[in-house]
């Protein structure tokens, strides 16, 4: 069996009185992309933001139940170590507008005060552009600022940004819907190269790209975890009834 | 709303059909039907070119000030000249107008106020944008600093001479300089009490523009608040900060009464910021009613007029900066 | 990373927030402490005599501000005629006429008054009105506050109406009706609180100034109706008074101050009420 990187045991959260996640219990393998579906307001994002208690920074968000990564309680953690392990790309590509693209990738380092001697930061910027097939692309241009490139690009950069901090866990939060046919291609792409050093967790509403690059989906209805298995079984022969009508468009 | 639309009159573009009797009392009452409308038309062209005029009426209060400040202006202008505003003497019994000691008291006491001032403006702009936009603590909190500039200025000014100059007095004493009391320092401290609520509620609006993605970026990448504040939010709104803060030194230059009540009235040139001087504004309200001299009511104008253009342009570049951040 | 270090981070933001929570509400301290002691000083000296005798010659007991209460209600009244009327109309034009030159100079202009001094505006009052008509008045002092009053009406008149939605003139054009019924019978009662809660706000703003006043209504010992004629205010009594060294003049400015700032605040908190019911961005 492939070791287990995130649990969640009996989890919930909510907005308030707004129960929005309701007893989740999922293990999220090392080293695999997992694809968490659901039609909108079933809670998924939610779920999404308890993993790197980006949640919590909502006035009035609440959570309960247990959440680890490699067994250690990630709300016994200081949230700066959580979000040090756990990345996260966010839903329209967020930049620094005010930073070059070179200080965009590094800028988780700047931000934690971490200071590193220059060669080491040029090798962390080359490094991670390469991971995500920027390099070549904006090599001769890191000094420019991170508005002037396209919105596939523009993601991809973000991405960079969280490779930059070496994470465990990367969490993607609808990466692709702001982003054009071919960006998302390339996004995808990426998906898989990534995993070998990631585990990647991509909530997202499009079916077909979670078919497409995961390896085990996680079906959200409701707040609740529907259904959670191998993606190839997920699609052609899902066990729960309201994962079926999902996958066949009654609701979406 | 019924009758109104009953009586709501005709179209420009058409007039209705209406069966009309060919009899003398049915054509009375197509034609009363008829000069209605026309009556409303013309009622209608009466009050768009009110409006125009009213807007024009802004345009010529502006330039009839600016004129009138000028033309006031135009005595001293020509016997003085300009280099009257670096002149070090104001004694007008000898006839000596020199404005550069009115110059100093509103350049030291201003920017002092502004100095002392910011620190709080930016604190409360940043705990109401940031931490608490929302609650009962935050709204009292919105409502007490609102509150500070609606208190009347010539009650800040005898609270001034009441409080603050006795304070200031001990002060002095204890500092080794002559205590008087009076003087720049405590308009300064009068003058940075009441323009807070300026910087501080346009730096709050400003703050609260900052796009939640850009913040949730630093924050995903493990910044605390603080280092998000300092790395995301000041950036973003730096100009925006700016702009609030030329509202509050805008403010603190036109000020009068307060400043009147507690700066000493010295016509002198200030040595250091505890001594007494005069602002501009002060001088005017002191000395104008018993300007006897054209010149000497000349001179006191020109100090408006600069006062005018001074305020005009901070003010309109301040809102030029905020019209810039609000439609980015 | 060590472990120290985000230690130290975590110390340093709560050390921030402290600081910051800290300087924020220090700002009320003065502001309550200011409060408390036109209170403390006030309180004594008012009372219904205080409220309908004018103020004594010095060294006689008794006294009080009818002259400045009757001569801040009337300027106040003929400021609000002249700056309502001119002031709604004004926002009218630039909310119908968002984009012709004129409008952008007229918005200009508005922004303008906004920020000139007060006293600015009571030396052209003087050369437009004292001088001509030979002497201090009442009505030159309303003069002056009106024009101090237009930017704040005008402004909340034309954030006010830019807030509605166009189809509400667009649905009342369409039945027939002429521009100025359109404007007064629909979009003005829709709009109202807005404005009004702008018209408090100014009124309540013109209730405080006194330099204004300074060069124009000038100030009265005695009641006064005429307003062709110096007339005292509240602002300006306790200016002068503050300012005298005798002590009971000095107790009579308490008490006016403590009048003068109840009415204040109680015109903010009207203004408050009525803003409740309608956001509007002045």
């Amino acid at each position: 069996m492939e070791s287990t990187i995130i649990k969640s045991r009996n989890f919930n959260a909510s907005f308030g009185s707004n129960h929005v996640v309701k007893n989740v219990n999922i293990d999220i393998p090392r080293n695999k992309v997992i694809a968490v579906m659901g039609p909108s307001g079933c809670g998924k994002t939610t779920y999404l933001r308890c993993i790197n208690r980006m949640h919590e920074l909502i006035p009035g968000a609440t959570s309960s139940g247990e959440m680890t990564i490699n067994d250690e309680n990630i709300y016994q953690m200081h949230p700066i170590f959580v979000r040090l392990k756990i990345g996260m790309v966010f839903q329209r590509p967020n930049p620094f507008p005010n930073l070059s693209i070179y200080d965009n990738v590094i800028a988780g380092y700047k931000l934690n005060g971490i200071r590193l001697p220059k060669a080491e930061r040029d090798r962390v910027v080359e490094h991670s552009l390469t991971r995500v097939a920027l390099w070549n692309e904006v090599k001769d241009s890191l000094t420019k600022k991170g508005s002037f490139l396209s919105g596939g690009q523009q993601q991809r950069l973000c991405i960079a940004r969280a490779v930059a901090m070496e994470p465990e866990v990367l969490l993607f939060d609808e990466p692709t819907s702001a982003l054009d046919p071919i960006s998302t291609s390339t996004v995808e792409e990426l998906f898989h190269e990534l995993k070998t050093n990631y585990t990647l967790i991509i909530v997202t509403h499009n079916m077909q790209q979670a078919a497409r690059v995961s390896d085990k989906t996680a079906f959200f209805y409701l707040g609740e975890l529907v259904e959670y298995d191998e993606t190839k079984i997920m699609f052609t022969a899902p066990k729960d009834s309201r994962t079926q009508n999902y996958i066949t468009g009654r609701f979406s | 709303m019924d009758t109104s639309v009953k009586n709501a009159g005709i179209t420009r573009s058409d007039l209705p059909l209406r069966v009309i009797h060919s009899t003398p009392e049915g054509i009375a009452k197509a034609k009363n039907r008829i000069r209605r409308s026309f009556r409303q038309i013309r009622t209608e062209n009466v009050f768009r070119q009110t409006l125009v005029i009213v807007g024009l009426l802004m345009v010529i209060l502006v330039l009839g000030i600016l004129l009138t400040l000028v033309v006031q202006s135009l005595p001293s202008l020509k016997t003085l000249g300009p280099k009257y505003l670096w002149g070090k003497v104001w004694d007008p019994v000898q006839d000596v107008y020199g404005a550069l000691p009115f110059l100093v008291g509103t350049l030291l006491s201003s920017f002092l106020a502004l100095i002392i001032s910011i620190p709080f403006s930016l604190a409360v702009a940043i705990w109401l944008g940031e931490y608490y936009p929302k609650g009962w603590l935050p709204n009292f909190l919105k409502n007490a600093v609102e509150l500070i500039a609606a208190v009347p200025s010539v009650i800040y000014g005898f609270w001034g001479l009441a409080v603050l100059v006795p304070i200031v007095r001990n002060l002095e004493i204890r500092l080794g300089v002559s205590p008087i009391g009076q003087g720049i320092f405590t308009s300064s401290l009068i003058l940075a009490i009441m323009i807070i609520p300026y910087a501080a509620s346009l730096g709050r609006s400003m703050i609260q523009l900052v796009p939640s993605q850009l913040k949730e970026a630093a924050f995903g990448l493990g910044a605390t608040r603080w280092e998000v504040i300092r790395s995301v939010v000041l950036p973003y709104t730096k100009s925006g900060l700016f702009a609030g803060i030329l509202l509050s030194l805008g403010r603190a230059l036109g000020e009068t009464m307060a400043v009147t009540m507690v700066i000493g009235n010295t016509s002198l040139m200030p040595k250091n910021i505890f001594a007494p001087g005069n602002t501009m504004a002060s001088v005017i309200a002191n000395e104008f009613t018993e300007a006897d001299k054209p010149v000497y009511v000349s001179a006191l104008i020109e100090l408006g007029l600069v006062l005018f253009l001074v305020t005009v342009v901070i003010n309109l570049i301040g809102k030029k900066i905020i019209d810039r951040f609000t439609h980015d | 990373m060590e472990i120290r270090s985000v230690k130290y981070r975590i110390g340093k933001n709560y050390g921030f927030k402290a600081l910051v929570t800290l300087f924020a509400f220090a700002c009320v301290i003065p502001l309550l402490f200011i409060l408390f002691f036109i209170l403390k000083q006030g309180i004594t000296k008012i009372n219904w005599h205080f409220l309908v005798n004018v103020p004594k010659p010095v060294g006689e007991l008794g006294g009080g501000i009818a002259n400045a209460l009757v001569g801040s209600i009337l300027i106040i009244f003929f400021s609000s005629l002249i700056a309502i009327p001119i002031g709604v109309l004004a926002g009218i034009y630039l909310s119908e006429n968002r984009k012709s030159r004129l409008a952008y100079w007229s918005r200009l202009c508005v922004d303008i008054l906004q920020g000139v001094p007060s006293i600015v505006i009571g030396i052209v009052a003087y050369f437009w009105i004292v001088k001509p008509l030979g002497g201090f008045s009442a009505i030159s002092g309303s003069i002056a506050l009106a024009i101090m009053m237009l930017p704040i009406v005008v402004r909340s008149t034309e954030e006010t109406l830019k807030l509605l939605p166009s189809s509400l003139q667009e649905a009342a054009f369409a039945l027939g009706m002429p521009f100025h019924r359109v404007i007064f019978k629909v979009v003005l009662p829709v709009g109202i609180s807005g404005i009004l809660s702008g018209v408090m706000l100014s009124i309540a703003r013109i209730t405080g100034e006194t330099a204004p006043l300074l060069f124009t209504a000038f100030g009265n010992p005695y009641l006064s109706f005429n307003i062709g004629k110096p007339m005292q205010s509240l602002p300006l009594l306790i200016f002068n008074y503050a300012t005298s060294p005798y002590d009971d003049w000095k107790d009579l400015a308490w008490g006016a101050s403590l009048v003068l700032l109840l009415w204040v605040l109680l015109l903010n908190i009207f203004t408050k009420l009525i803003t409740r019911k309608w956001k509007v961005q002045l």
